[in-house]
């Protein structure tokens, strides 16, 4: 194994257009217009010296070294900023030009440190690569000349280092800061020979508004920004092309090895959902893979109270399955169940339900979907007829208007964030609909059109008053709808948005939007060219949920922006695998593929492969599983690599529903807080020690590949096949792409898809088929999956979670950059420097009524519970609704959120509660009894070695 | 000079561009050293607006023209129209890479058209005299009137318009009158602090672009300093290099780097320390900005330095060694 070498053209792809044919060194090349002669050179194999060119960046033209000679033009061009022309002919190599790169060279090194030997860059260096290519040899300056300014090492950022004596002023990293990312952190202080790279105003980089994403280090052509781990291992000897285990954005990267330990992360420039970036999670908050909290070692006991007792493999199995047998035996077949993962891969999922339906012969599996993006699964199904989004992350490029609801990617979705930002610099619009002022409501060289700042709870009217002010101010793209739409329900619908009750004007009363803003995000969206919906938990995790992700695909209907690139509607799926579990069975209903269990011909075809009868009625959901226990007649739960108790809402319920269990087996890296619970743990793996596949926010299905071996020894699929065949379900596969075989013989939407085609295109969107072979970017392109678009009527209900005189603001949950979900991962690597615990965001007449400071501790209180957690006072929130994040078991923030839920799929209303903050000086009760019964409940009575 | 004696003439100007080429707005960034330059053009781009000379409808035309007066910041590179385009947007004064053109993509990603006082106070002129009126002036491809400041060491320093075609030697002994001290004039340097040093010898070149040019000289922004036989230009080649130093914008590698380092080796080569070696170290130098800088800065610093070099030698060492004619 070596190294994944990606070549860098130094400046970025040209748009496909026209193409021009020149001579460069007297070899004809030909190559699309507007692309410089430095890419020209690259894509036939020149390599033209450069060190300010790098191809993520628009050409900057700063280091001189790429200059050429071009017949019949005076002076020597720089080739980077240079685009070719027709006819053109380029000369790379004279003696001129080896005199002007000789004389840069000198220059550069006599203003830079002679540590090569042992900088951290040694090997991985552009400026001694260019040292070498133009032979320099001497440098007649001497090294005793003025250096430029060195303010210090900067080490503030856990993950890398600023060395600016070795900063050669490039302005790689302050261009991809502000190019790539969009953060706009960097700058050059100072001009001349002064001139130095400064986070912000001359602040080191943790306390800067960096957001640690990484791009400068990875622009970085010396060892001045460098990874600490590379400072501490040294450089890496091979590489492997993964996937990242983070969010739904699903970043390829190349995972850089020496020997079995992971150097770094770096961002694969051929990943089609990232394009080459990252953020700070997924480059640099892998640490948790080797953190010592991790189990690696199976683990049983008789009871909760008890310590942990470590077993081997063969007992743990033996175990839960004599479990599961027994517990079925006296409780019946439907008495146990199981939660599939959606931070799993595809196949693990596959397996999962596999093993339930057909080894527990029952359907009581269900995924984490279930309580983040169900409902996006029943409202594009109903509308459009599949459960997903129709874009590719691409698409986001040809957007002229872009409305993003209830989700805030610049936190959860960093990177596709920073995609959409650089549209977004480009000119396209803005539109936020989202109660809390999010940042991109407001940031540097963005700046939303129409801000709709609503009540938590009142989506699904400032939606329809949207469509109202589209129908009644006749802005419906009238030829699309009446040949891709159902005509007659259409009329239905556009009568009913109609209606003034409808009305921006009579919305504004109950949403708290002014009707004017709400008439002008209207025309916008309608008239503004092409564009775009994003979505994210802040439309589902509503009691009208599904209703909403309706009100958004009429939207898209009725002004025809749906079947072709730059629009659609796009959830942004909160976790890496969370469309690939749902795809691959995970919901009590479902079989793989989205069709119902109860299809007799769809089970026909898995009971003949399988070689066993499937029940044909719907199983529990994992809400539903929870209430059964608590009543006595659900006894067993297998959860791989999910922590419901702190994930789910109304905390004490999940507690006491699997505190009611016989058996739980929680498979997962860490005692997570549901493991509290449980009776056997199963050790798991990372995405770093498994083979499979990821499908992403796009329906991107992207190889995850082992890196390095599994530290417990058995990835999560083998750790099932172990499972099933203990139950006497055997199952037979090598390796994961066998799986995948199945799953593609079994799926319509994933008949052509296989590691064989992923090894080949990198990646590829279902559907997969005989139809799509290389995969679909654009969904619904010439007609709806279902056949007709099928309008639905949206109904105002507000939710039964009301404010009052005891709770009376509105509480509403989200996630933070640096953190990720429950914290399992994140909350085990330096991210913590960023957020430490969750903070309670309040508006400052909120706090000031309750005598409340910023930093003070506070109680935070509902019908379902309450819990004390620190207040952040921000105008970020409108009075009267107050914001915290999940990711610290400590705070329990579920244990505020109700059993409130959507109508059709049961997702939580994590984000509307009704509340009471009032000053607090120590911990809550339940926090209070629940770290102790958590430390009790860790205890591991650890297997003794025998001696030497 | 112009816009604080005439402004309005800069002003109908950029209104005759403006309208030319469809602009409807028009910038004269200034340096803030000229605070009277800032406060005359103010004045008379209000007199202008209340006129509705400037405004919606152009002295009753149907074409919209308004102008902004913007202070620069002090950095003499924000003479260069790339970064003076980045320092009208806000930005720190650094210099674009060129394509595009400004023409192309200039102010905020805009076509613009950028010409400097003297151009573009020439348009009415050139409109109501025609075109024959202006080209009567001056000689070759140099026509029209220049400004010439002449300043230093000089009996008659100030401001002077004269057509092109004049000689140097006239400029300096007859309008000048030589030095101010009564010395011999040893040297002048036309065309600013990045303007070559001339001789007496070079006294019969005519004021013209074109013969500037094959003298290795420049007629820059019309400036010359008059230096008696007291100057020391091994001294003014250092200040060549003091000056491009603390000018410049840092963004190009020879220009930002090669300066400080033109500083050391001219102190080097003052000092007598391996004369020989550091002469051809200063001329590599100076091939490398003239020819690898991104802007005029860099690559015009090696004009002052260079003819220094060539002229006064015996200022660089007691005995110089004659640089080898090149190739």
């Amino acid at each position: 194994m070596s190294l994944v070498h990606e070549t860098d053209y130094g400046t970025p792809r040209a748009k496909v257009g026209k193409t021009v044919t020149l001579t460069i060194d007297g070899q004809a090349v030909t190559v699309p217009e507007g692309t410089s002669i430095m890419r020209a050179a690259m894509e036939m194999g020149t390599q033209i010296p450069k060190l300010c060119a790098t191809d993520m960046l628009d050409a900057f033209g700063s280091c001189r070294l790429c200059l050429v000679e071009i017949e019949g033009r005076a002076g020597t061009p720089a080739s980077c900023t240079t685009p070719v022309a027709a006819g053109m002919a380029v000369r790379t190599q004279t003696d001129r030009l080896k005199r002007l790169r000789k004389g840069v060279m000198e220059l550069y090194i006599s203003d830079h440190p002679l540590d090569c030997l042992t900088c951290a860059a040694n090997g991985d260096c552009e400026l001694q690569d260019m040292a070498g290519a133009v032979g320099l040899r001497d440098v007649r300056y001497g090294y005793s000349g003025d250096k430029h300014p060195n303010p210090g090492k900067d080490e503030s950022n856990p993950y890398f280092t600023y060395d600016p004596s070795k900063c050669i002023v490039c302005s790689r990293c302050v261009r991809a800061c502000e190019e790539v990312q969009g953060t706009f952190a960097l700058t050059i202080a100072g001009r001349g020979f002064s001139s130095v790279v400064s986070p912000g105003m001359e602040e080191s980089f943790l306390a800067s508004e960096c957001v640690s994403c990484g791009a400068c280090v990875q622009a970085c052509p010396t060892a001045t920004l460098t990874e600490k781990s590379v400072i501490e291992i040294g450089q890496p000897e091979h590489s492997v092309v993964t996937t990242c285990a983070y969010c739904g954005v699903g970043c390829a990267f190349k995972a850089e090895m020496r020997g079995d330990e992971v150097v770094r992360m770096v961002p694969y420039k051929d990943g089609k959902a990232n394009r080459g970036h990252s953020c700070v999670k997924g480059r640099f908050a892998w640490g948790y893979a080797t953190h010592r909290e991790r189990i690696l070692k199976p683990m049983i006991r008789e009871n909760i109270s008890d310590p942990w007792r470590e077993v081997s493999w063969e007992e743990a199995i033996a175990r839960t399955a004599s479990e599961f047998k027994r517990i079925q035996d006296k409780y019946g077949p439907r008495s146990i169940g199981g939660i599939t993962s959606s931070r799993c891969t595809n196949e693990e999922t596959f397996l999962v339900q596999k093993l339930i339906r057909g080894g527990f012969g029952n359907n009581n599996v269900d995924t984490c979907a279930r309580v983040c993006h169900s409902p996006t699964g029943y409202g594009l199904s109903t509308a459009f007829g599949t459960s997903a989004g129709t874009q590719d992350f691409d698409s986001v490029e040809q957007a002229d208007v872009v409305v993003l609801i209830g989700a805030n990617p610049t936190d959860a979705h960093p990177v596709f964030a920073s995609r959409m930002k650089k549209r977004l610099r480009q000119g396209a619009k803005l539109i936020v609909i989202d109660p809390r002022r999010i940042d991109l409501v407001r940031s540097p060289h963005v700046e939303a059109a129409h801000h709709l700042p609503l009540l938590p709870g009142t989506n699904v009217a400032v939606l329809t008053a949207l469509a109202h002010v589209i129908v009644t101010e006749g802005l419906v793209n009238e030829s699309f709808v009446r040949e891709r739409c159902d005509w007659d329900e259409f009329q239905d619908w556009a009568a009913f948005v109609s209606e003034s009750r409808n009305s921006p004007e009579a919305v504004a009363k109950v949403s708290g939007v002014p009707a004017a803003t709400i008439r002008a995000a209207a025309r916008l969206y309608a008239t503004g060219g092409n564009a775009a919906i994003y979505y994210g938990l802040g439309v589902t995790e509503h009691s009208q949920g599904s209703t909403t992700v309706i009100a958004i695909a009429n939207l898209a209907m009725a002004t025809g922006n749906i079947g072709r690139p730059g629009v659609g509607v796009n959830p942004l799926r909160g976790q890496n695998n969370v469309q690939g579990a749902c795809d691959m069975g995970s919901f009590p209903h479902e079989l793989s593929g989205y069709r119902h269990i109860s299809g007799d011909a769809t089970r026909a075809m898995f009971e003949a492969l399988w070689g066993v009868a499937l029940d044909n009625e719907p199983g529990l959901r994992i809400p539903n599983m929870l209430d059964a226990a608590v009543d006595g007649s659900f006894k067993g739960l297998y959860v791989q690599g999910e922590d419901i108790l702190q994930s789910d809402p109304d905390t004490k319920h999940v507690a006491a529903g699997l505190a009611a269990m016989e058996c739980v087996v929680v498979q997962d890296l860490f005692l997570n807080e549901t493991a509290n619970y449980a009776h056997i743990f199963l050790p798991g793996s990372t995405f770093l020690e498994k083979d499979g596949t990821f499908t992403n926010a796009e329906r991107r299905i992207q190889r995850v590949r082992k890196v390095m071996t599994s530290k417990s020894g058995m990835a999560d699929w083998e750790i099932t096949l172990a499972i099933a065949k203990a139950m006497g379900f055997p199952m037979h596969y090598d390796h994961p792409r066998e799986i995948m075989d199945e799953i593609a013989r079994l799926t319509p939407t994933f008949t052509g898809v296989s590691y064989d085609k992923l090894d080949a295109l990198g990646s590829v969107q279902w559907p997969c088929n005989e139809k799509a072979p290389a995969g679909t970017p654009v969904m619904h392109i010439n007609g709806f999956v279902r056949g007709k678009g099928k309008f639905v009527i949206t109904e105002y209900v507000a939710t039964d979670e009301r404010t009052g005189p005891r709770f009376p603001l509105l509480l509403t949950t989200g996630r933070i950059l640096s953190q990720y979900n429950v914290g399992a991962q994140t909350r085990r690597t330096a991210n913590v420097v960023w957020h430490e615990e969750d903070r309670l965001e309040m508006h400052p007449h909120d706090a000031e009524q309750r005598g409340i400071h910023d930093g003070d501790w506070v109680k935070l209180a509902s019908r379902s519970g309450e819990t004390t957690l620190r207040a952040l006072i921000t105008e970020r929130v409108a009075p009267g609704v107050i914001y915290t994040t999940f990711h610290h078991p400590e705070t329990q923030a579920n244990v505020i959120t109700t059993d409130y839920s959507d109508w059709a799929t049961n997702c939580p209303e994590y984000k509307v509660t009704a509340v009471q903050v009032t000053p607090s000086n120590g911990p809550s009760e339940w926090q209070e009894r629940y770290d102790d019964l958590a430390r009790n409940s860790r205890r591991i009575a650890h297997a003794v070695e025998p001696a030497e | 000079m112009i816009m604080e004696g005439d402004p309005f003439v800069l002003i109908e100007g950029m209104i005759i561009a403006g309208i030319a080429v469809g602009a409807t707005k028009g910038y004269v960034y200034i340096r803030s050293e000229y605070p009277h330059a800032v406060a005359a053009m103010n004045a008379a781009i209000a007199v202008a607006r209340r006129e509705r000379v400037l405004g919606a409808g152009v002295a009753g035309s149907p074409y919209a023209f308004d102008i902004e007066v913007r202070a620069g910041a002090g950095a003499y590179v924000c003479g260069e129209e790339t970064s003076l385009l980045e320092s009208l947007e806000g930005k720190r004064g650094i210099v674009r890479a060129k394509p595009p053109l400004p023409a192309h993509a200039g102010l905020f990603g805009r076509p613009t058209v950028i010409n400097n006082v003297l151009s573009l106070a020439s348009v009415p002129i050139v409109l109501a005299q025609g075109a024959a009126h202006y080209r009567d002036f001056g000689i070759g491809r140099s026509r029209g009137t220049m400004p010439i400041q002449l300043a230093g060491n000089v009996r008659h320093g100030g401001l002077f318009e004269t057509a092109f075609g004049i000689t140097l030697g006239e400029l300096v002994d007859d309008i000048g009158a030589g030095t101010a001290s009564g010395r011999p004039v040893r040297a002048v340097q036309v065309g600013g602090p990045l303007g070559a040093y001339f001789p007496r010898a070079l006294f019969d070149t005519p004021f013209d672009y074109e013969a500037f040019a094959a003298r290795d000289g420049l007629i820059g922004h019309g400036g010359i300093v008059v230096f008696d036989d007291t100057v020391d230009m091994a001294k003014q080649a250092r200040f060549a290099m003091e000056f491009c130093a603390i000018e410049s914008c840092g963004k190009c590698t020879p220009c930002r780097i090669g300066s400080t380092r033109g500083v050391e080796t001219i102190d080097r080569i003052i000092r007598g320390e391996e004369r020989a070696g550091n002469l051809g170290v200063l001329e590599d130098l100076c091939h490398t900005m003239k020819f690898g800088s991104l802007c005029a800065l860099g690559g015009f610093t090696p004009y002052p330095v260079m003819s220094a070099l060539t002229h006064f030698p015996e200022d660089f060492g007691a005995r110089p060694p004659r640089l080898e004619a090149a190739e």
